[in-house]
């Protein structure tokens, strides 16, 4: 019986009802009709504007054994070219007013059958499911070896954890040798919040464990630039009143979907003379960074590289009068990561 | 462990993932080389259906995996019910975290609807709920898990309902072809990468390799969209890079088969239940009629390709009449993989694969800012002069580089002008506002403008029946979807759902109208439970009802519904993106005819 070929009949009376109890027939006072009687003869039906195809007038099927033969249903198809537009058959509809919505309803609807308290627990877990979960991410953008007199290291990560918005923040950056020991190290602990679609704002302390021991405020920013920079700024205001600040970007260049060169420029600033930390005023150090990485996943990319990294201005000018070197450029193979 | 679970991991080692092996651990419909649909399968049916969800194993192309499954595999059992009858589901949860069932498309009580924290409280572990329902319409449906994301993990499984009468499609043989993306990686590791680095599994970027071929966008467009900090390569968020691609549970060189006579007409039962991927599903050398769309029968379209959004379900007849194979394609809307299966008169039989066709690029209509639609010299070119120039699918390939906004005439057009949208609330999870979304429900999916051959667009889609509301909507509303790429975050109205203060409300009976406004460079399959909506377009009445709209990226998508009594869940079908928080709960009151 279902094997007759039935394709494009449409009995209009036929359907009806069943999509009409959807509408919950038993509500009482509802001014729609809940069961709509099926269309009535003359009713406007599109299958009148469509060519090709007639609405046959009962459901039993007397054109179902001349479909029953026709290859591919050609003929029955609507033929694949725009229809006349169907609205310029259809009366021009009302405004529709953006009336307002009714006020939110006091209850929860399944709070009426079951546990209220088992339905409190599932819609915390919901929200929580739903835009509300808690993320963390560890990232080493630096983690190398320094070619030179000796070899050297150097590092350069963020951990973070928590939601969209607000996220608690590490970061820590350093370098050292390995007889030397550590050349510098600080580590900062951030209070981290989202304030634009690209843009977080960050504040809280800053701690430097070498060359000498410092302690920072620090509020900054880090954030996605314009042309896809990766940018982020600081301030630091020492317990001593010395006030420092420090700009870095990377840009990622794609060479290949998975080689990808990576300039890096890193400045920090000082806005007075530090005799006791060796820190001239103005720019006291740069890096500029080329660094080239595979990604073997994007988790994980080890890479190849030249740093320059000097100090500069009255800063380069406290190391040589100690003899100390000012720094340049080395060759760099390390690995980036994150998970 | 229960014992098949054992059983099924000695097969598979045994065998090591061979076809065997495979079969052992699908239902019999979604076997390799199955003659289809037929009342002799093993599918539930009947007034009484026992289901358990549980943890277990399956191979996937030779490879091993751990997955959520209904009665042990993956799809789960086929259910096969009778609109007219009332049905029993007893879901039995063998797992060690909650679990739920949520019957999609189905019209059901809502707190039968099986959605953890809106509907009912959820399936704790070792419990067993019971859902009662009566059966009221037919079609093609699905069923999944509303819980944590389960669903990617493989708990999802068809319904066909057969119509109390006669079926207004007329077919000789029938199958059930289940989409969906697997991955071998756990959801919340994807997710987790997601919120890291937005583009981890984009493996389809521009380069500086394909600007010196000269391929992909030119460098004025590279510059333009790195200013607005716009990748046009994201199309899919999780890609083939994490994601193997699903036909009845096969993947790819598992090739499952299904049997034909030459000459008859097959009905292929299309459901995507892919967690994060859109379909563009074609079988070369045959046509394909849709004949229903989300398990509503609809005129017949004869079309070369359909773009199957997650969630939908199409209805398609094709007819085979040569003694050959056929090979089913599903692609990737990213071009990142395809998932492959094929019709064949008998067992063993394959034709050939199609390559992967190159990737699309969104371009500026894809942010809501369309040039081709502003009016010209007082000439308004909307969707439909459109379709006039080129049948959907054989627009002549956009050129290289038109892709630029120039001076636009001197007009300066925000990507973010709250202006645009007056109920969105601003904060950093609002990338962009579509300065100009456009109705974009007349035009081919994304990637299939130039196609050369016809794609099925939405404002094919006319309902063999008119629609059981007659009424004009009493007012309408705006919905706007909105998301920030790069940080991950999903919602509507500027809001995740973890961030919202009131749902969206309603009167018991109200018909409203909805316009859906993707602000997003994103598709978003946008999915009301327990109703079907009308879309906007047709002869009002005949708008096809659905229950899942894919709505494309700067695009807008109109329709009207009558609100049914209760809480129900409304969500984009990327579970990705709900999970990021783009879900809301439409509140409709009064539940009874009680106080109000």
């Amino acid at each position: 019986m279902n094997r007759l070929a039935l394709i494009a009949l449409a009995p209009l009376a036929f359907a009806e009802p069943a999509f009409a109890q959807a509408m919950d027939p038993s509500m009482p006072g509802m001014t729609m009709p809940a069961a709509k009687p099926p269309a009535k003869p003359g009713t406007p039906s599109p299958l009148g504007v469509l060519p090709g195809v007639q609405a046959p007038a009962a459901p039993s099927a007397p054109a179902a054994p001349a479909m029953a033969d026709m290859p591919g249903m050609k003929g029955m198809a609507a033929p694949a070219t725009p229809k006349p537009a169907p609205a310029e058959a259809a009366p021009a509809e009302p405004e529709i007013p953006q009336t307002p919505s009714p006020p939110p309803a006091q209850d929860h609807a399944a709070d009426r059958d079951y546990d209220p308290a088992a339905m409190g627990a599932a819609r915390a877990q919901l929200r929580q499911e739903h835009g509300g979960a808690t993320l963390s991410m560890l990232m080493a953008n630096l983690a190398e070896y320094q070619a030179g007199a000796g070899g050297g290291y150097r590092w350069d990560g963020e951990g973070r954890i928590g939601g969209d918005i607000d996220r608690f923040v590490v970061k820590s950056e350093g370098s050292g040798t390995g007889r030397g020991g550590l050349d510098a190290a600080e580590v900062q602990g951030l209070f981290s919040r989202a304030v634009t679609p690209y843009f977080d704002l960050q504040a809280g302390v800053r701690q430097d464990v070498a060359p000498y021991a410092r302690t920072y405020a620090t509020v900054g920013f880090e954030g996605l630039a314009p042309y896809w920079f990766d940018l982020s700024g600081a301030l630091f205001l020492s317990t001593r009143g010395e006030l420092l600040a420090r700009v870095e970007s990377t840009y990622d260049l794609r060479l290949t979907q998975r080689l990808i060169l990576q300039p890096r420029v890193e400045l920090n600033f000082a806005a007075q003379d530090t005799t006791e930390t060796r820190t001239g005023s103005g720019l006291s150090n740069a890096e500029l960074g080329l660094r080239l990485r595979y990604e073997i996943t994007r988790e994980f990319a080890p890479y190849i590289g030249v740093s320059w990294d000097r100090k500069l201005g009255r800063t380069a000018d406290y190391a040589r009068a100690r003899g100390d070197d000012v720094g340049g450029a080395v060759l760099v193979t390390g690995i980036r990561g994150f998970f | 462990m229960k014992d098949f679970d054992r059983r099924q991991l000695l097969q598979g080692a045994t065998l090591s993932g061979g076809g065997l092996a495979l079969n052992a651990l699908l239902p019999a419909w979604a076997r390799s080389a199955t003659p289809g649909l037929a009342p002799s399968l093993p599918t539930l049916a009947g007034p009484n259906i026992d289901l358990t969800v549980s943890r277990a194993h399956l191979s996937l192309d030779g490879r091993a995996g751990h997955a959520v499954t209904v009665n042990g595999t993956v799809p789960g059992p086929l259910l096969r019910l009778k609109e007219g009858q009332k049905v029993r589901l007893s879901i039995r949860n063998d797992l060690a975290e909650d679990t739920s069932i949520h019957w999609h498309g189905m019209l059901v009580p809502f707190q039968f609807d099986g959605v953890p924290g809106v509907s009912f409280p959820g399936i704790k572990p070792g419990q067993t709920f019971v859902y009662e329902f009566p059966i009221i319409q037919s079609g093609t449906y699905w069923y999944h898990s509303h819980s944590g994301m389960q669903e990617q993990e493989g708990q999802y499984g068809p319904i066909v309902i057969d119509p109390a009468g006669d079926d207004p499609v007329g077919y000789d043989r029938e199958h059930v072809v289940v989409l969906s993306d697997f991955s071998f990686t756990h959801p919340h590791t994807i997710f987790a990468r997601l919120k890291q680095q937005s583009g981890v599994f984009n493996f389809q970027q521009e380069t500086a390799g394909s600007l010196l071929a000269g391929k992909d966008q030119t460098l004025p467009e590279r510059t333009e969209w790195a200013r607005m900090r716009m990748d046009p390569t994201d199309i899919s968020d999780v890609t083939g890079a994490a994601f193997k691609f699903l036909v009845n549970g096969h993947g790819p060189r598992d090739n499952w088969t299904g049997l034909f006579q030459p000459g008859e007409r097959v009905r292929l039962r299309f459901i995507n239940a892919a967690s994060q991927t859109v379909f563009n599903v074609r079988i070369p050398g045959l046509k394909l009629t849709v004949v229903a769309a989300d398990g509503q029968p609809v005129r017949p379209v004869e079309v070369d390709e359909v773009q199957i959004g997650n969630a939908e379900t199409y209805d398609v007849i094709v007819r085979p009449t040569e003694d050959r194979a056929f090979t089913l394609v599903a692609e990737a809307v990213d071009r990142s993989g395809l998932a492959r299966a094929t019709l064949a008169p008998r067992a063993g039989m394959s034709a050939a694969v199609p390559p992967l066709r190159e990737r699309p690029l969104a371009t500026l209509k894809d942010m809501g800012m369309d040039m081709s639609s502003m009016s010209m010299g007082g000439m308004k070119m909307d969707g439909m002069a459109m379709d006039g120039m080129a049948e959907p699918g054989m627009a002549p390939p956009k050129a290289r580089g038109s892709d630029v906004m120039g001076d636009m005439g001197g007009m300066k057009m925000s990507m973010r002008d709250a202006r645009n949208a007056p109920g969105v609330r601003m904060g950093p999870g609002v990338q962009t506002i579509a300065p100009m979304p456009k109705d974009r429900t007349g035009e081919p999916g994304q990637g299939l403008e130039s196609v050369g051959h016809r794609v099925l667009v939405y404002k094919d889609l006319v309902a063999l029946t008119a629609d059981p509301d007659p009424r004009t909507p009493t007012r309408m509303m705006d919905i706007h979807l909105t998301g920030n790429m790069e940080r991950f975050m999903w919602g509507f109205d500027g809001e995740k759902f973890s961030e919202t203060t009131r749902p969206y409300t309603f009167g018991k009976g109200e018909r409203v109208r909805v316009n859906l406004i993707n602000d997003t460079m994103m598709t978003h399959p946008i999915h009301l439970h327990g109703h079907f909506f009308e879309l906007v377009h047709g002869p009002k009445g005949f708008g096809p009802r659905k229950h899942t709209v894919v709505v494309a990226p700067g695009g807008k998508v109109t329709f009207d519904f009558t609100a049914a009594p209760g809480d129900w869940a409304f969500h984009c079908h990327m579970l990705y993106h709900m999970h990021a928080g783009m879900f809301q709960v439409f509140s409709v009151r009064p539940v009874d005819g009680a106080a109000t």
